[in-house]
């Protein structure tokens, strides 16, 4: 069998760490290949290198057994290399259209030709079943749509090896299974796809064969079909990994935190990010707030934590009232919030691993003497979170938390907030981008946290781990909660329905 | 050798060793419109530059230190506020009103017994200074009026209301000067004058120079510990870096803007008060339409020294050397436009070419990459353009991760 792409034993150094270190990955043509592995286990960087933005220090890349050189994207390009990025790169106010010709406008005299490059859009579109409106804003169309547009930009421009990252990431169950269909007819048509992701039922759903790398290393090829998940995820983390999170029945009793017709105004519209939310979390129970992206939780979270004025309602903590008071008060209550995102709240990333760790806590006085930090006692202290929390990193505590792979900072945040021993915990996506070890570490705590009689508020897009993690579920839905669900007694698809707004149950607080 | 190159990768001596880099750039781009505007003389002109203060024996290099000292303060000034993410460029109306109120209080508060007169004078400069900043400092953090609109818009308004204040109250109109400050207002020699002084047959020739420097030096070291070792900086520090996590944590990110500014402003009018502190010899405010140049140089200040209070108060004595050189280069046939020209190029080139701070290390470790690769697979060379190509490349991939 001839191999459409070869990377052949690539070696990739960066300063004190081999991303790298002796990989080969062979793509036949047709096939949809799956690259598997944890954050920080070298897929981006492998990947990077097959698209021309590193130099690997030992390796060869070869196209149809021709040793190639890949110097830039734009020869990734004339290899006919194309690439889904996880954030997709495409101009909002712009047309599907206009963004699809976007660097390869066919032009007359300097002016555009437009109809050309339409029919071939549309010719692309119903050949694989796209079903794109070349004319639409990108602003106007759902995040699958934009999507499909990243996907037709690859076959506008006749790439032949197309590279999706993580592509589910973003997308509903019921988007999933559509790019699934559409990476499904590109091979049936010649294509050939290089798929990377950490979520082993896509693998199983599509992939043939795939290859799994773990800390740099090389571990091996296999043959989807042959192979179970267990064995899969075996091979990528090194030791056995349990799928279902294990947790003892709920024993929630009294009620922790509350919420009174919360009601948080939009930023964008005149519509009500959040209407009228009520809802109470007990001690001992997990709550998951389930919704698709966008459907007022950033707005809500912002609102609990006090990130957010709210326009009316009321936050009840413990029994006391904590509306109008500061971040800082809310998180001495006991209130500890671990954010959507990281890199814009969660962490400062600059700073080293001690000072983000100290982050909630600098101004108490176990860690200041009249003003002075007390820098032994912090280190101490990160040292001890380190350690316990299992955060890893090239220089310890002293590591810039930027160098820091998204996982350990994810672990970081996690001991931060964890250890201030919260009365009520909010975790917002708290595995978001994760693999699968640290996703099960991170479901463990959540579920050790509840053990402990704490009250934990899951804010989660997943479907996993909404209907594995949660001991009650309730769905939002433009602003409002539309279902109070047991995830004991309803299927993934009718909560699929609940969050697509199709479905709605009167909820009871 | 490799030991060379693992230091050069080093941070730290990287940090240092890019700074004086960036001066010998800024020196030769000198030396080159040197040659330009006068290339008889330019080899002369560059040793008189480099020769700086000392061109003048001890009373230059006292001269030097003397005005170093208002660039250290405004460079701090600008340094701190960098450092938590505001970019003050009002220094120069900060400084001047700091200066009037300095003035001020030097020749009205007679009343003030000796060190205290002084003192005062100092204090109320730095209050005013920080005055001046806090209205761009509130308008910031409640309006979110970007800072550098706003401390230009004061820098003006800073400049003519201490010219008008000046002229009402302590102009000297024979000299179009404002009036010396009283004795006891004066800052004290702090054993400087026993050092920087030239000898002119019996009597001394005595260097401008007083204990401003060492307030300075002090003052500098504050800094260092109040953004390094303090809650405080710890605070603002993180205000500068990420805003947003900073409220998440709690922090006062509105009250931490008011006071950055506010400290940035009377370090600046502290700068003031120190320069014209300085008796019958040392500088009046002129009251001319001009903002003051010391605002300003300490943005490069500032730069050169990497926002690091240490390095500024090398920088600033550096800047005062090299400006102090142009100043005699008037001995030689240079038009004294001429000389601010170069000795600007100088300054801003320097802080300019502090990029080299991040593209050094980079092409030492390209050039190692590339040697393993030509050693292993005797690969064709690579020209300067694939060089550059591959520094933004990998810029862009690095943006990425």
């Amino acid at each position: 069998m001839e191999y459409i792409i070869e990377m052949l034993h690539i070696t990739k150094e960066f300063p004190g760490i081999v991303a790298n270190d002796d990989i080969t990955l062979q793509l036949k043509k047709g096939e949809i290949h799956a690259l598997l592995g944890e954050n920080g286990a070298g897929k981006s960087t492998l990947m990077s290198v097959l698209f021309g933005l590193y130099q690997p220090e030992k390796g060869v890349i070869k196209k149809n057994g021709q040793e190639v050189k890949i110097n830039n994207p734009n020869d990734a390009n004339a290899l006919g290399i194309g690439m889904v990025h996880q954030h997709f790169k495409l101009v909002h106010n712009f047309t599907v259209l206009q963004n699809i010709i976007l660097g390869v406008e066919t032009t007359k005299h300097g002016m555009l030709k437009m109809e050309a490059a339409r029919e071939k859009v549309i010719a692309l579109s119903s050949r694989y079943g796209l079903m794109v409106d070349p004319d639409a804003l990108i602003e106007d169309i759902t995040v699958g749509m934009q999507q499909r547009v990243e996907i037709l930009k690859m076959l506008y421009r006749d790439n032949e090896i197309l590279i999706f990252d993580e592509p589910t990431a973003v997308l509903t169950p019921q988007e999933i299974e559509e790019l699934m269909k559409i990476m499904k007819s590109l091979t049936e048509e010649g294509k050939s796809i290089l798929f990377i992701t950490h979520k082993l039922n896509e693998i199983k759903a599509v992939a043939d064969r795939c290859t799994v790398l773990r800390k740099g290393k090389y571990i091996g090829t296999i043959s989807v079909d042959d192979t179970s998940k267990e064995e899969m995820s075996e091979m990528m983390v090194g030791r056995k990994i349990s799928f279902a999170v294990e947790k003892s029945p709920c024993q929630a009793e009294g009620i922790n935190f509350e919420v009174r017709n919360l009601t948080v105004s939009s930023r964008h519209s005149t519509k009500k990010a959040v209407n009228n939310v009520s809802f109470k979390v007990k001690k001992g129970e997990i709550l998951c707030i389930a919704g698709i992206d966008g459907n007022g939780q950033s707005e809500l979270v912002y609102a609990l934590t006090g990130l957010m004025p709210i326009e009316s309602g009321q936050i009840l903590l413990g029994g006391v009232d904590i509306t109008k008071t500061s971040v800082r008060k809310r998180n001495m209550a006991g209130m500890s919030h671990i954010p959507e995102d990281r890199h814009k709240d969660g962490l400062v990333l600059d700073y080293n691993l001690t000072e983000n760790l100290m982050l909630k806590k600098y101004f108490t006085p176990e860690f200041h003497k009249n003003g002075f930090i007390k820098f032994d006692v912090a280190n101490q202290y990160a040292e001890r979170l380190i350690k316990e929390f299992d955060i890893r990193s090239g220089q310890g505590a002293k590591t810039t938390v930027r160098s820091m792979s998204g996982g350990n900072q994810q672990k970081a945040i996690v001991a931060r907030e964890i250890d201030m021993n919260p009365d009520i915990l909010i975790a917002v996506q708290p595995t978001r981008g994760l693999d699968v070890g640290a996703i099960e570490y991170i479901h463990q705590q959540l579920v050790e946290q509840r053990d402990c009689d704490k009250a934990v508020l899951l804010i989660s897009l997943e479907l996993d781990e909404v209907m594995n993690v949660s001991d009650r579920i309730l769905v939002i839905y433009e602003g409002e909660i539309v279902g109070d669900l047991n995830p004991a007694e309803i299927t993934v698809q009718e909560l699929g329905l609940y969050m697509a707004g199709s479905k709605r149950s009167e909820v009871t607080v | 050798m490799n030991k060379l190159k693992n230091t050069l990768l080093n941070d730290s001596f990287n940090r240092a060793y890019s700074s004086v880099f960036s001066i010998l750039i800024g020196l030769l781009f000198g030396l080159i419109i040197l040659m330009i505007s006068n290339s008889d003389q330019a080899v002369d002109g560059f040793v008189i530059i480099l020769k700086g203060g000392f061109s003048t024996g001890a009373k230059g290099m006292g001269q030097v230190l003397y005005f170093a000292t208002p660039l250290i303060l405004t460079g701090l000034s600008v340094g701190f506020a960098f450092k938590t993410g505001l970019f003050n460029i009002g220094a120069a109306g900060q400084f001047i009103m700091g200066a009037f109120a300095a003035v001020y209080i030097g020749v009205k508060w007679t009343f003030l017994p000796a060190p205290w007169h002084w003192i005062v004078a100092l204090i109320g400069a730095a209050v005013v200074g920080g005055l001046w900043a806090l209205i761009p400092g509130l308008l910031k953090a409640y309006l979110n009026v970007h800072e550098v609109i706003a401390t230009i818009m004061m820098n003006y308004i800073g400049m003519y209301l201490a010219n008008y204040l000046v002229k009402l109250t302590v102009y000297d109109s024979k000299k179009a000067l404002s009036m010396n400050v009283a004795e006891t207002a004066v800052l004290p020699k702090g054993g400087l004058d026993q050092v920087f002084f030239n000898h002119i047959g019996t009597t001394k020739d005595m260097s401008t120079v007083n204990g401003g420097i060492w307030i300075a030096i002090l003052i500098a070291i504050v800094i260092y510990i109040i953004l390094n070792k303090t809650t405080f900086g710890y605070e603002l520090k993180a205000c500068g870096y990420n805003p947003h996590a900073s409220k998440y944590a709690g922090i006062n990110d509105k009250r931490n803007i008011v006071l950055s500014m506010v400290i940035a402003g009377m370090l600046a009018g502290l700068g003031g008060g120190l320069l014209y502190l300085a008796g019958a010899n040392g500088r009046h405010i002129k009251v001319v339409d001009v903002l003051a140049a010391e605002g300003f140089n300490g943005i490069p200040v500032a730069l050169l020294g990497l926002s690091n209070p240490i390095g500024i108060i090398f920088s600033a004595i550096f800047i005062s050397y090299i400006t102090q050189g142009g100043n005699y280069l008037q001995t030689l046939n240079f038009v004294p436009e001429v000389i601010d020209i170069i000795i600007a190029c100088i300054i801003y080139f320097s802080a300019f070419a502090l990029i080299f701070r991040n593209i050094l290390p980079r092409f030492i470790k390209f050039r190692k990459e590339k040697k393993a690769a030509k050693a292993e697979e005797q690969m064709e060379t690579t020209t300067a353009a694939e060089v550059e190509v591959e520094a933004q490349v990998k810029e862009e991939g690095s943006d990425k991760e």
